[in-house]
């Protein structure tokens, strides 16, 4: 079986093939380049690179936020549009596991961590080669989450290029049980998200169209919205 | 992506600028095939405008249901198209971008060519779906973003020669049906409340430089709000249909003479209007009248036409395509794109 993997999920862009559970190529960028300029043509390079057409592909897996949202909605719109087109399944891999699965040999606690402005992450837990989930995908002000962490009362290792920018206020709160993951292992991979979609289900091809990103945040607007219809309830 | 040889004149269109999600088929670039828009103004009501996040959520929602339903109701496969067109800009850059990565994707799977269409060249050539186009034409493109006076010479020349300095006239509507109190969208409420007035409150009417073709709407929106305030000041009710006429006689007055200024000058063959306001009745009628007595052809097109749609970008796409233009897979959205000549 072949996959192609598809990572836009932040600043980051990841392509891969992955064929009969090898990896056969994957590429990693970190650059200023919008995904909707760079994504198409990485696919487009690697098949060509690799030697495969568009329809000998047997799946597509993409990493499905949280994340940017317009990156997140990018790679999810690449992939649902190519795996409809080829009617081939598509399987979405959270994009905090993906990159947790960077650091899936550390047997303990993973914290991935993306920046989401404003003092605020998306962030989860995962634990071991196994990467079981310890605390689900979720948004959260930074302080609220380093309490939370405190509480585990375990080391804890933060991967991510975005953990630089919190970096100090975690080892303020945690010390000595926060373990940076080396810079090598803070790009998210499009293996991985292959990886972990090779252990998921296979969904129909008709499941394609409902295909949708995981947020993980109602968008402000609504927010604001469902906050007014509150109050004038208790009005 | 090399060279291509039309084979049926076929180009699935997309067109997700704004809030609604649309895909359509082309032959020729001027038989509808078939013509699916998703809207989502339902969703928008409850803000009283377009949110572009909420927007740009539906639209990944919609856009494979939406290009599939095009597909079937034209009963052709991937393989009968030509090209795929999708609209490059202007608009709500998270929701262009949607539509454009769909298409690139779908151009990979298929390997069909890509061509980038500016949105209102596909509201200008909307017309081609009704009638042919007859050049040196002009079109009056009127809508919630744009109020434009385009001199085409001939198919991919554009000329931008009148524009406004700063509301769009569908911006203003939807404006002053705040203030009236109506929903949203309120255009088509204003035009409606217009014609059940029979007294107008009188505006004022913006004419700008004497030998200018640019339009001003944000005084005549300021004159309604002051309007408003004075009567509640003094403690009257305003009367809605008088507001609404007296304020959509003055858009359509003025957009009326300037049309007819610059179709005189420029001496067209033809006068098209286009966009979401060109489905106003007032406008339309008053158009209609000017150019029946001045005896140059006027067109407008249907109303699921005038409104943002996929099948207009199809139309726009194919005289492109047979001048060889051609995007590319690094193809971005581009909200503030300027509309220029392909010839």
């Amino acid at each position: 079986m072949i996959w192609l993997g598809i990572e836009t999920a932040n600043t980051p862009l990841s392509i891969a093939v992955v064929k009969d559970g090898k990896v056969v190529a994957e590429m990693i960028q970190n650059i200023k380049l919008t995904h909707s300029a760079g994504a198409m043509p990485a696919i487009e390079e690697i098949l060509a690179r690799v030697n495969l057409k568009p329809n000998e592909l047997d799946g597509i897996a993409v990493s499905e936020g949280p994340g940017s949202y317009t990156g997140v909605r990018i790679g999810v719109t690449l992939a649902k549009t190519l795996a409809w087109s080829l009617q081939k399944p598509l399987v979405g891999i959270s994009s905090l596991k993906a990159l947790a699965a960077n650091a899936t040999l550390y047997n303990g606690l993973i914290c991935p961590i993306f920046d989401a402005r404003r003092s605020n992450v998306y962030t989860a837990i995962y634990q071991g080669l196994a990467l079981e989930t310890i605390m689900e995908d979720h948004h959260a002000h930074i302080d609220d989450l380093l309490s939370r962490l405190k509480a585990l009362e375990a080391p804890i290792l933060f991967v991510g290029t975005d953990v630089d920018i919190f970096w100090e206020k975690i080892v303020g709160v945690l010390g000595d049980a926060a373990i940076r993951a080396p810079f090598s292992h803070d790009l998210p991979r499009a293996t991985e998200v292959i990886r972990l979609a090779m252990n998921a289900e296979l969904p129909s091809i008709e499941a394609t169209h409902h295909f949708v990103p995981q947020y993980k945040r109602i968008a402000e607007a609504e927010a604001n919205w469902l906050k007014e219809q509150k109050e004038k309830e208790h009005e | 992506m090399g060279e291509f040889i039309m084979n049926n004149g076929m180009i699935l269109a997309i067109e997700s600028s704004c809030d609604e999600t649309a895909a359509a088929v082309i032959r020729n670039g001027n038989e509808i095939v078939s013509n699916v828009v998703a809207s989502q103004i339902e969703s928008h009501k409850r803000f009283g405008g377009v949110v572009p996040e909420i927007a740009s959520r539906h639209h990944v929602e919609q856009i494979t249901v939406v290009i599939e339903e095009a597909l079937a109701q034209a009963n052709i496969k991937p393989a009968d198209l030509d090209a795929v067109a999708v609209t490059e800009g202007p608009g709500l850059v998270g929701a262009l971008l949607i539509g454009i990565n769909a298409a690139k994707a779908f151009a990979f799977a298929n390997n069909l060519p890509i061509i980038g269409v500016h949105h209102i060249a596909g509201h200008i050539y909307a017309n081609a779906l009704v009638q042919p186009m007859d050049f040196p034409l002009l079109a009056l493109v009127v809508s919630g973003g744009h109020t434009e006076l385009v001199y085409m010479k001939e198919h991919g020349s554009f000329e931008v020669i009148g524009e406004t300095r700063d509301d769009a006239a569908g911006e203003a509507y939807d404006k002053v049906a705040r203030v009236l109190n109506l929903p949203y969208p309120g255009g088509p409420r204003i035009d409606q409340l217009a014609h059940e007035g029979e007294e107008a409150v009188r505006f004022p009417r913006v004419w700008l430089e004497e030998d200018s073709y640019d339009f001003s709407f944000s005084g005549l929106k300021s004159a309604v709000i002051n309007y408003k305030h004075n009567m509640d000041q003094r403690g009257e009710e305003i009367t809605p249909t008088a507001v609404a006429k007296g304020f959509q006689e003055s858009v359509v007055e003025v957009l009326t003479a300037k049309t007819l200024r610059a179709a005189r000058e420029y001496q067209v063959k033809q006068v098209i209007a286009a966009g979401g306001v060109a489905a106003n009745k007032g406008l339309r009628t008053s158009l209609e009248a000017v150019f029946a007595e001045e005896g140059i052809p006027f067109f407008v097109p249907p109303l699921k036409l005038c409104t943002d749609n996929a099948a207009m970008i199809g139309a726009a796409a194919m005289p492109m395509f047979e001048a060889g233009i051609r995007g590319n897979l690094m193809m971005n959205g581009r909200p503030g794109m300027e509309l220029k000549s392909w010839v």
